[in-house]
């Protein structure tokens, strides 16, 4: 499937995926992150529930400490 | 549009930062300076020896309560705004009572855990409110890497969204201060093209 992550066009082989499984997927290291799906925020007790489909416009926003 | 008239129009708005550290203390100074009228700001933290190389506090306030010495500085740089301050630790529940007639939130913690915990509850609370977060501030040099991203809806993210803090890149002045200016510099793009009188994003706080 294809979506749009952060604003660029990626592909997935699956076709359908959760949140988890696409952190997985593509090896994001850091650990605090905020994910939205076509703008509904989905916190991080949602991320192995909440499904990506195909055309899914996903935003992610990594947190780092410093501050 | 002169200085008076950004001010007086700024002076009708009011502006929740969460943390009073390296990004919360420069960001509420830059925001009192340009005239913003309420600030609220919440930190359970105090000042100690270690803060004074990039938060906006003075030798002789270590040991202070860091919001209750954040708000003496403040009224010290503009005593006409109104500051008020929380010095607890943010929970969502404290969250949503102690922010909710602000029109823009800045998000402004050093741990990420504590970053996530007051966004996630921003944004579920008061969906489309601007917020403003920081995000990689960590070490010195590399200028334009500091940037400044819109997730649409209103959120918005200042820094480098790469580098964390550790000991090899330490928070320092520098980068910490111009990420807090950019958050403020937002903070007042954005009012500026608010209008109380059409249309409120904040249960709003009105000039007395």
């Amino acid at each position: 499937m294809k979506i749009t992550l952060n604003n660029r066009p990626e592909k997935f082989e699956l076709n359908e995926m959760t949140v988890d499984k696409m952190l997985k997927i593509k090896k994001f290291s850091f650990k605090m992150r905020i994910v939205k799906i076509n703008g509904v925020l989905i916190k991080k007790e949602q991320y192995s529930s909440s499904v990506i489909r195909e055309g899914d416009n996903v935003q992610m926003l990594y947190l780092m400490s410093g501050g | 549009m002169n200085f008076s008239n950004i001010s007086d129009h700024l002076s009708r708005f009011c502006v929740g930062i969460g943390g009073a550290g390296g990004l919360g203390s420069n960001c509420a100074v830059s925001l009192a300076r340009s005239g913003v009228g309420h600030l609220v700001i919440t930190d359970f933290d105090i000042v100690s020896e270690t803060n004074l190389n990039r938060q906006y506090f003075f030798g002789n306030q270590v040991g202070m309560v860091k919001v209750d010495a954040l708000k003496y500085n403040l009224n010290g740089i503009n005593p006409s705004i109104k500051v008020t301050v929380y010095n607890k630790r943010l929970v969502p529940s404290l969250i949503k009572e102690v922010y909710d007639s602000c029109d823009i939130l800045v998000e402004a913690f050093d741990e990420a855990s504590e970053k996530q915990m007051f966004i996630e509850t921003a944004l579920e609370a008061w969906p489309g409110r601007p917020l403003i977060v920081g995000s990689g501030i960590a070490g010195f040099g590399n200028n334009n890497e500091l940037k400044q991203r819109d997730l649409g809806e209103n959120l918005y993210v200042c820094g480098d969204e790469t580098r964390e803090v550790s000991e090899e890149n330490p928070p320092m002045a520098p980068r910490v201060g111009i990420v807090a200016n950019m958050q403020a510099n937002l903070v007042v793009d954005l009012l500026m093209n608010m209008n109380r009188a059409q249309g409120k994003i904040g249960t709003g706080y009105e000039k007395k």
